[in-house]
């Protein structure tokens, strides 16, 4: 019976992130009963695995290098904040690259090594700031006195208006020099939204102190738009160093397979060590599997990204139960479906037959009107022409009803009216649009239980008519 | 002082004209009266007698002797004056040349030419007392009168001479006469030889003047103010009584010092000669006080003295322990303070105490010369009662002081307590100046910003107002650089300032020219200055201006006043007020107050004042729709006595008329100057300037680099940053090349990292589908002849061209995935809108860019 309820609680919990919140109550459940497997390693040690991979994914914690790009870029950033730290050099730097390409990541590692050596580590001072939590150059200075622990901050409140804050910044940075002053290094998140600061005032002092002989900083900024310096003003971008780091997924599908294994593999220091040789084993013969492969082949194709190869593994992984100690293709298969559900279709599993019905009226005005907007009246009128003919299968609703059909459309955004006209027109005449492609419908079609057979024709059927 | 300002005063002359020039038509006088519309006080100046005349500073008006009054034809008051100066006048480099310590009060009798005497009578503002003084005679430290100036040495522009023995018995002289024959009733000083602080004046001003009741004409505002001060501290007073602790050891002391002797009415004169005998008398009884205090402090004097020094930057963090030690004495004090009040009180009234007090508090700061810190010893015992009392007290008196007193406050606040001595009144209020971080202290000594303040409520919120801006100190000291690359990485630098300015000679030659002529003229007068970024715009004015200060200093020109403001370092085009004016005069105020105050200055006949160098860096941003800071700026100089120089820097030659309305620009002139962008052999000539001689760079390399930005930019910023970068690559890769010094590839290197496009890397770098869905876009333009598509659209061709290539077809959710992620990179602009499969996209990049990377693979 508790067996039982541990299964059903595993189907039920497919879904990641609340598995990954159960996880450790479930775990405990399951060390207390035997062993199914004839193992030494208990119910216990499988979850514990399970969240240890889950962890690592999460944390993103490998080893940087593991990634098979240059040994330069960290290489660069690491010499270029060392020389700020030790010779008091100021600097300006931008990290550039698409999402997921670990910019944040490298920027981390090597603060991490640099925090390694002493001399730095009792000199610098660090300045984090995202574009997303300072939108504008006020709440940003005020960040930087607070996070300095300057003398006119009391507890976590900084004192003094906006201009204040600012001479008061200015005059602290321009007191300092080379020699003697403690380094700051400005890491500036979402470099992007800094840009479209008020005359860029936080940017064009910060890489004015970077050339001029004041405190050594060093500016970096993280950014994934490749067209961040023309939108740098011309004073501004006259001061940046034009120092660029780019970071590009750079890899094959070679290193990509690698990484899906490092990725799985668990660490040979892990409790039950001969559970560890087996997995390790398992997902080996996985990454030689044809059907893994072509799944990772079609994900790699669609996304570079490796934080959607962690989504992918996270789902995978969460499928892996006391009963089902090993992931398998299938389990990759699932996820990787999983993954790329097609969202608006998968409404459409959810609607009622005359919901359905209204679709296809609209997909066919699409067709003969070539994507013009319609309205509900001539979805009506379409819907009208099928149900008289095929009197004798369908069920002849009211318009009233077929109006709260059309109106529970547009709740889902299935539907959307256009834009820029009076919304004083009644209902039946605003003009929509449908947020759907035919090949989406015909998909749903497919898959959605229960179809009646008339339906599916009308669908098909290129002539609405028929 | 906003009182002095606001309140109009009228003048006119004392009796009739003295004599008459017929030609000139001129009527002189003997003496002018100044009438004080807000207080119906009069007071009349004459001939011979100190003034104080309005200068930038309303703190510290300047000081001048009236030699002539006269009336020309114009019916314009004039006054001819001697100037004297106050040491902070005095170029800080020749104030060195007096090796003493001056005091605020001592003048001196300024013979430096160049400084117009004829001046405004408007601009005098009251009458004052200046005693002259021989050489051998030390400068006394006055306690009252905030009036009272000391002479004693003459400054010619170089050097200090002692008053003429001439010139002194006629000062003097006039010294006296005007005891006898002066209308105005002088204040009553009084004199302590000068170990003494002056600190302790306000506090003995205030007492001695309202004992004495004597009915001080020019010092009306003052006396108002510590009419209520006075009675102020009555309420505190009887505060202090109610929880008044009594000690006994304070009790014995207040009777020690009970000969009471009235020096009120001493004047500076008497008590100079009076000083020695009274010195003597007093010493016992105050000897043995002083004592005791300054082991609480815990701290000779002289420490204390030298964190008084702590606003620099530099000061070092143990001072602040020290600090919040003296700061901790403080309501301790309080405590034992309240003691002898306590006891005096006991069946007075108020008012018979407080003259009694007021009574002990003139005579009670008696010398008390340091070197009696022997009798520490015997107080031990005294000490321990009262460390005791100390810790309770403490307690207590939480609430009142405030741990994190601003540097500067606290230190001067120290300084007097190390200083001083300890009547219970004055230790009393030195606690009170501790606990009020709020009020801020003006630089002057003459209006005694010390006057007691309203005591804060407890636990109001700390402000730190007076919050010293600095970075904290690197614990261990920058690396040398050790190699030639490093060393020349250092110097490449853009934050080095070159020794000299290659290649900006002329463009310095003009605008030194411009600013000497002005200077000597003693006019005003503006220059704008144009040029790209990177050009050496601000660098060449900030050389001109140092080598003018060269020149002042060597005496050579006139000196001057050099103030910047940078339009980018201000958020907003109005704060451009409170900046200069803070500059200027280290007040600050609002924007609009700035504004007014700024204007006063600039179109008030100003005597003395010294030309004003301004720049104004990216003036473009000073722009406001109705340009008031703009028009401003440029009016000042136009007028006559503003001696304003204005250099004006931005990047557009043609900002004048393209943004400016015709009325500001008219006021800006047409003196312009342009930088040109560096050509490449300038640039060159930067770079091996700033190398200057280093071996690092093969001559091809800076060639090389020199052509680069000439032809891009000419923004020199620009060519030393690729100069630094590829010093970097260089010594990376040193290992292989054989010479060591930057070579050609390097600086290619280089060059392409800071300047290749980055679109065509990104797309080869990206997925496979995000590749098909450019080739898609790329179709569908094709398709439909526009540069615009839906990403419906898009997707259609997307599909087919998947079907083409065999590979699986991405869902309608992929898709716009895909399309979300080129369009953050802004490889696609994509419209920001909720429309799905409607939004729009288009290529950021041109076709063939794409087709290009493209292909490749």
């Amino acid at each position: 019976m508790e067996n039982a309820s541990h299964r059903y609680k595993e189907f039920y919990v497919k879904d990641f992130v609340i598995s990954a919140l159960m996880e450790n109550c479930l775990g405990f459940n399951f060390s207390t009963r035997n062993d199914l497997h004839g193992n030494k390693c208990g119910g216990g040690g499988v979850m514990l695995w399970r969240g240890n991979l889950m962890e690592k994914l999460n944390q993103q914690e490998f080893s940087f290098l593991s990634y098979g790009r240059e040994l330069k870029k960290p290489l660069h950033l690491l010499e270029l904040l060392k020389r700020t730290t030790i010779h008091g050099e100021s600097n300006s730097a931008l990290i550039i690259g698409p999402r997921g390409s670990g910019k944040t990541m490298l920027l981390n590692h090597v603060l991490k090594e640099l925090m390694e050596v002493k001399q730095v580590r009792e000199n610098l001072l660090q300045v984090h700031l995202n574009g997303l939590l300072q939108t504008n150059d006020k709440i940003a200075l005020k960040e930087i006195t607070r996070q300095l622990q300057m003398e006119n901050v009391v507890g976590d409140k900084v004192f003094g208006s906006f201009a204040e804050n600012l001479a008061f910044l200015l005059e602290a940075l321009k007191k300092g020099d080379r020699d003697s002053s403690c380094p700051v290094l400005f890491i500036l998140d979402e470099f992007d939204l800094f840009v479209h600061h008020k005359n860029q005032t936080l940017l064009y002092n910060l890489f004015d102190i970077s050339q001029s002989a004041q405190t050594p900083v060093t500016v970096i900024g993280i950014t994934c738009r490749q067209d961040i310096l023309e939108l740098l003003e011309k004073r501004v971008k006259s001061r940046f160093s034009h120092r660029q780091i780019y970071l590009m997924n750079s890899f094959d599908f070679k290193q990509y397979l690698r990484i899906f294994k490092e990725q799985l593999y668990l660490p040979a220091e892990f409790v039950y060590k001969p559970f560890v040789q087996k997995w390790n084993k398992n997902v080996q013969s996985l990454s030689e599997d044809r059907t893994v492969q072509d799944v990772l082949q079609n994900h790699f194709h669609c996304s570079k990204d490796l934080r959607s190869l962690h989504m992918l593994l996270m789902l995978a992984l969460s499928s892996i139960t006391v009963s089902h100690p090993f992931m398998t293709g299938s389990d990759l298969l699932e996820a990787s479906k999983l993954c790329r559900m097609d969202s608006k279709a998968n409404i459409v599993h959810g609607l009622s037959v005359l919901e359905i019905c209204l679709i296809i009226a609209m997909k066919h005005l699409n067709d003969v009107y070539e994507g013009e907007p319609f309205n509900f009246q001539m979805v009506y009128n379409e819907f009208q022409k099928f149900i008289q003919r095929k009197a004798h299968s369908m069920y002849n609703f009211e318009k009233p009803v077929v109006m709260k059909a059309f109106e529970h459309l547009l709740q889902l955004e299935l539907i959307k009216p256009i834009e820029g006209l009076p919304v004083r027109a009644q209902r039946e005449y605003l003009l929509m649009k449908l947020l759907l492609d035919n090949n989406q419908i015909m998909d749903a079609l497919q898959v959605y239980p229960n179809c009646p057979t008339d339906v599916k024709q009308w669908a098909t059927s290129s002539l609405s008519w028929l | 002082m906003n009182t002095r300002q606001q309140c109009k005063r009228i003048y006119s002359w004392v009796g009739r004209a003295k004599s008459s020039d017929q030609q000139l038509k001129t009527f002189q006088y003997r003496g002018i009266l100044i009438k004080s519309e807000r207080s119906l006080t009069e007071m009349c100046v004459l001939l011979g007698e100190f003034v104080l005349v309005e200068g930038e500073n309303a703190d510290q008006p300047f000081v001048a002797k009236l030699l002539k009054l006269y009336e020309d034809g114009s019916q314009e008051k004039h006054a001819v004056v001697q100037w004297f100066s106050r040491i902070t006048e005095l170029p800080l480099n020749k104030r060195k040349l007096l090796q003493r310590e001056v005091s605020p009060q001592e003048i001196f009798l300024d013979k430096a030419p160049g400084y117009d005497t004829d001046i405004n009578v408007e601009t005098i503002i009251k009458n004052v007392k200046v005693i002259p003084l021989a050489p051998e005679e030390a400068v006394p430290v006055r306690s009252n009168g905030k009036q009272i100036f000391f002479v004693k040495e003459s400054w010619d522009g170089k050097c200090f001479k002692p008053l003429s023995p001439g010139l002194l018995s006629e000062l003097k002289e006039a010294e006296k006469n005007k005891k006898v024959g002066s209308p105005s009733p002088l204040t009553d000083c009084q004199v302590f030889p000068s170990d003494f602080i002056c600190s302790l004046k306000a506090e003995t001003d205030r007492v001695t003047r309202s004992t004495v009741k004597t009915k001080n004409i020019q010092m009306e505002i003052e006396s108002r103010h510590s009419a209520s001060k006075s009675s102020l501290s009555k309420e505190r007073h009887s505060q202090r009584v109610a929880n008044g602790i009594n000690t006994p050891g304070a009790r014995k002391k207040l009777q020690l010092n009970s000969p009471s002797k009235s020096r009120n009415k001493l004047t500076g004169c008497d008590v100079l000669e009076l000083l020695g005998d009274d010195c003597d008398a007093l010493e016992p009884s105050a000897t043995k006080r002083k004592v005791t205090f300054t082991k609480i402090l815990g701290s000779p004097p002289k420490i204390s003295r030298t964190s008084g020094e702590s606003d620099s930057p530099l000061a070092i963090r143990g001072d602040w322990s020290k600090l919040a030690e003296t700061v901790r004495i403080a309501p301790y004090r309080r405590g034992q303070d309240s003691s002898p009040k306590a006891k005096n009180l006991d069946g007075k009234d108020d008012d018979t105490c407080l003259a009694e007090e007021q009574e002990l508090m003139t005579r009670s700061p008696v010398v008390i010369p340091r070197s009696h810190r022997k009798c520490v010893q015997k107080t031990t015992a005294l000490i321990a009662e009262q460390l005791h009392f100390l810790n309770i007290s403490e307690q207590d008196r939480e609430d009142d002081y405030l741990p994190s007193t601003d540097c500067s406050d606290s230190s001067s606040s120290e300084e007097e307590e190390s200083m001083m001595p300890c009547t219970p009144k004055r230790k009393m209020r030195s606690s009170t100046t501790l606990s009020t971080p709020k009020s801020l202290r003006k630089p002057s000594d003459i209006i005694s910003a010390k006057t007691p303040r309203k005591t804060p409520e407890p636990r109001t919120p700390k402000t730190p107002r007076n919050a010293t801006p600095r970075i904290p100190i690197r614990n261990q000291a920058t690396e040398k650089p050790a190699n030639v690359l490093e060393e020349a990485r250092l110097r490449l630098h853009v934050s080095t300032i070159p020794g000299s300015l290659p290649c900006r000679e002329e463009e310095f030659q003009d605008i030194y020219n411009f600013v000497e002529s002005k200077l000597i003229d003693g006019t005003g007068g503006c220059m704008y200055i144009s040029g790209v970024p990177g050009t050496g715009k601000t660098v060449t004015v900030h050389e001109v201006i140092r080598c003018l200060q060269q020149a002042a200093e060597n005496d050579e020109l006139p000196s001057f006043q050099f103030i910047e403001i940078n339009g980018m370092k201000l958020t907003d085009p109005h704060q451009a007020y409170v900046q200069i004016l803070q500059l200027l005069t280290g007040q600050k105020v609002t924007a609009t107050h700035a504004a007014e105050l700024l204007a006063k200055l600039f179109s008030t006949p100003g005597p003395k004042r010294k030309t004003t160098v301004l720049i104004v860096d990216e003036l473009d941003l000073l722009w406001t729709r109705k340009q008031d800071v703009m028009y401003n700026l440029f009016d000042w100089p136009t007028q006559k006595q503003a001696k304003l120089i204005i250099l004006a820097i931005a990047n557009t030659m043609d900002l004048p008329e393209r943004i400016m309305m015709n009325r500001v620009a008219s006021r800006l002139g047409l003196t312009r100057m342009s930088f040109q962008p560096y050509t490449y052999k300038q640039l060159q000539q930067i770079i091996s300037s700033r190398l200057n001689h280093i071996k690092a760079f093969e001559e091809d390399a800076i060639q090389l680099v020199s052509r680069k930005v000439a032809a891009l930019s000419g923004d020199a910023r620009r060519c030393l940053d690729i100069c630094r970068r590829s010093t970097e690559i260089c010594e990376f890769s040193s290992q292989k090349s054989a010479s060591g010094l930057v070579s050609m590839a390097h600086v290619m290197k280089a060059i392409d990292e800071m300047f290749s496009s980055p679109y065509i890397n990104s797309i080869r770098n990206a997925s496979l589908h995000e590749q098909m869905f450019l080739k898609a876009i790329i179709a569908e333009f094709r398709r439909s002849g526009l540069e615009e598509a839906t990403v419906q659209q898009i997707y259609h061709q997307h599909v087919a061209l998947c079907r083409i290539e065999g590979l699986q077809i991405p869902t309608v959710s992929e898709i716009m995935a895909i399309c979300s992620r080129l369009g953050a990179c802004r490889l696609l602009l994509v419209e920001s809108n909720n429309k799905y499969l409607h939004v729009r996209v288009r290529l950021n990049i041109s076709h063939d860019d794409v087709m290009y990377a493209l292909k490749q693979e």
